[in-house]
């Protein structure tokens, strides 16, 4: 077992709203090892950017603890976190959005040299951008560019640019191949999975892309309306899924193949409740092919079934 | 043959613009027969929503010109259409799915308004009772309760968004569905509802349908045949087992389905094609995808490329020639 780079214990993140407390995160307890990539996979609503913004600090806490080799990094004050903000950085969804559209590609790629001051000779500062530019295969003469001059490929090159340029440790990745069209997102996705051999970089990758995430992570966590329902290592979530939730969500993924037109699936009833001061008992229950009293009980405790595969279910908990 | 609902012939459009002319569609074939589903594969810019927008007659107006060929739907040729006919024959006997179900609905107005208005232009003949229980039944048929009918469209989710946008489309029962990327904006589980419902709906009503996607998997749960798109052309066609099963295929198409991460397989890196889509404001001579293609040869850059045909197959690559 590698040492775990970074660890959450009970991380919740509720939002105040009219109607009361939204539970986005509900209790988290991640671990993930050096040099590992944990995919956090879950439909819309269910927690995962807002998860990926705690650890990040980019929004505080309701409770709980992240643990950043060891350091509780919610107690740091300004002036402490900014050194932890280098050794952390985060991949954005969106190129389009993501980029300064007033910022040439040097200025955003140099601005977290900038910011933390760690190159502040002008000459050095461009060649560092150089060679991040050759790093991520973005065109030396798209230097002086603007967002909007180029496609969402080379921006989120930018962007992944920008997030090397402080030479992190730790990445939390956004979608980063989301807004993309297949082959350029294949492309990226090979860049992301060479950096992360060249640099030792650990990774959490948050997509609902299931495939992608298969590809890309050393271990899967599903998320279930702010809850971790599985976790798993890769290829043994998706060859054996345990969680009812995780089944039918394995189940949707629409396969290339010439025989997808006579598969019969299954199908989850309804859509995600509401996530606004949600009943105890599982989150799950009321869409669940399995579900009854019991569920509706109390709350499912992620329990360990198998050496490193977790699941949170009583039906599926306790044999 | 069950005769040709649709057939489009060497379908050319242009966008002008100030600085340039964009050619988004140069020389398109397509065909569709009556019930049958076609998908139309392509990454951003190859011309897909470009195609169905040519087939309604909706390309901006001038900016976009269908400068040459014919369309041709269920007997009637389109691009001859006067827009006062074209309005009788849009959401009558073909209509639309589009995209983003968020932004396709008019916020102000109560869904079941929405549906009925299609009724009301286009049914004339229909009393106001007859119109309100067409409507209540095309609800049920799209898996929406009929009572939810005066609400608005915020007050329903992404997934149920998109089944009033079918019933809008489908209210009129419509010969041919034109359906842009119907589920890319809905999470897998909620897709996978929308999907088997429009299988059902599809084999129910014997409507035709052309669906666009990037989404192969997609394409395959649903439609008969695939078109792959590429810079305007279609340069390959055929069969569900033409394209997924192991024979030969154009190398733009190998590369599509190499860029997929596999759900079972071991391999680390994936085989994506290297660059871009060609600029649409100055095409190249030859073939489109010679810039980008692993198995180009010389006479590639200087000749475009044949459309060979074999079987159900066809496939516009010098490599398939003879």
């Amino acid at each position: 077992m590698t040492e775990s780079i970074l660890e959450t214990r009970g991380l919740k993140k509720y939002f105040q709203t009219h109607g009361g407390a939204l539970h986005a995160v509900d209790g988290v307890n991640v671990s993930i090892g050096t040099g590992r990539t944990l995919g956090v996979v879950g439909e819309s609503g269910c927690g995962k950017s807002t998860l990926g913004r705690v650890i990040m600090r980019i929004l505080e806490p309701t409770g709980g603890e992240v643990l950043y080799k060891g350091q509780d990094i919610m107690k740091l004050g300004q002036r402490d976190m900014k050194s932890y903000r280098a050794k952390m950085q985060m991949i954005f969804q969106d190129p389009y959005s993501s980029l300064n559209p007033r910022m040439s590609v040097s200025d955003i790629i140099a601005d977290p040299i900038r910011v933390l001051g760690r190159i502040t000779d002008r000459r050095k500062i461009e060649s560092r951008v150089f060679e991040l530019m050759d790093t991520v295969g973005l065109a030396r003469r798209y230097v002086n560019s603007y967002p909007h001059e180029l496609d969402g490929g080379r921006r989120q090159r930018v962007g992944i640019a920008r997030a090397l340029s402080l030479d992190p440790e730790f990445i939390v990745c956004d979608e980063p191949v989301s807004a993309l069209d297949v082959s350029i997102q294949a492309q990226i996705l090979n860049l992301m999975m060479d950096l992360q051999e060249e640099n030792h970089l650990t990774y959490m990758f948050i997509t609902h892309d299931l495939s992608v995430v298969r590809h890309i992570s050393t271990e899967i966590m599903v998320m279930y309306l702010g809850q971790c329902v599985e976790r798993a290592p890769a290829r043994e979530l998706f060859e054996k899924p345990t969680h009812p939730y995780t089944e039918l969500l394995l189940d949707a993924i629409p396969i290339p193949s010439a025989d997808s037109r006579y598969k019969k699936r299954r199908l989850a009833r309804g859509e995600v409740t509401n996530l606004i001061d949600p009943e105890p008992g599982c989150r799950f229950a009321g869409r669940c092919p399995y579900g009854d009293d019991s569920c509706a009980a109390e709350d499912p405790i992620l329990t360990e079934l198998y050496q490193g595969h977790f699941v949170a279910c009583v039906k599926r908990g306790v044999s | 043959m069950t005769g040709e609902l649709l057939d489009i012939r060497g379908l050319h459009v242009v966008y002008r613009t100030l600085e340039s002319d964009v050619y988004a569609i140069n020389g398109l074939d397509l065909s569709v027969s009556e019930g049958e589903t076609l998908g139309l594969v392509g990454e951003t810019g190859a011309g897909k929503t470009t195609t169905a927008l040519s087939i309604l007659k909706l390309l901006p107006d001038r900016v976009g010109f269908i400068t040459k060929g014919e369309i041709t739907l269920d007997g009637v040729e389109l691009t001859k259409v006067s827009e006062a006919d074209m309005q009788m024959i849009r959401g009558n006997t073909v209509s639309m799915i589009f995209q983003d179900p968020m932004s396709s609905l008019n916020p102000v107005i109560p869904v079941g308004k929405q549906v009925e208005e299609v009724l009301t232009l286009h049914r004339r003949e229909l009393s106001k009772r007859e119109i309100d229980e067409q409507v209540d039944s095309i609800f049920g048929m799209v898996g929406l309760p009929p009572s939810r009918k005066h609400e608005y469209p915020h007050q329903f989710s992404g997934g149920m968004k998109q089944r009033i946008v079918i019933a809008i489309a489908l209210s009129c029962q419509p010969k041919l569905l034109l359906a842009d990327e119907p589920t890319t904006a809905l999470d897998v589980t909620i897709q996978a509802q929308v999907l088997d419902m429009m299988r059902d709906l599809k084999e129910k009503l014997r409507t035709s349908m052309i669906l666009i996607t990037h989404d192969l998997g997609v394409v395959a749960e649903l439609c008969d045949r695939v078109a792959i798109m590429y810079a305007g052309e279609i340069i390959e066609m055929g069969s569900i087992d033409d394209l997924y099963g192991t024979g030969d295929k154009h190398p733009y198409t190998e590369g599509l389905f190499g860029s997929l991460p596999s759900l079972t397989g071991d391999e680390r890196r994936l085989h994506p094609i290297d660059g871009l889509m060609p600029d649409p404001t100055s095409l190249p001579q030859g073939c489109k995808f010679y810039e980008r293609c692993p198995k180009r040869t010389g006479h590639c850059e200087a000749e475009a490329p044949a459309l060979n045909v074999s079987g159900t197959h066809s496939v516009r690559c010098r490599l398939f020639a003879g």
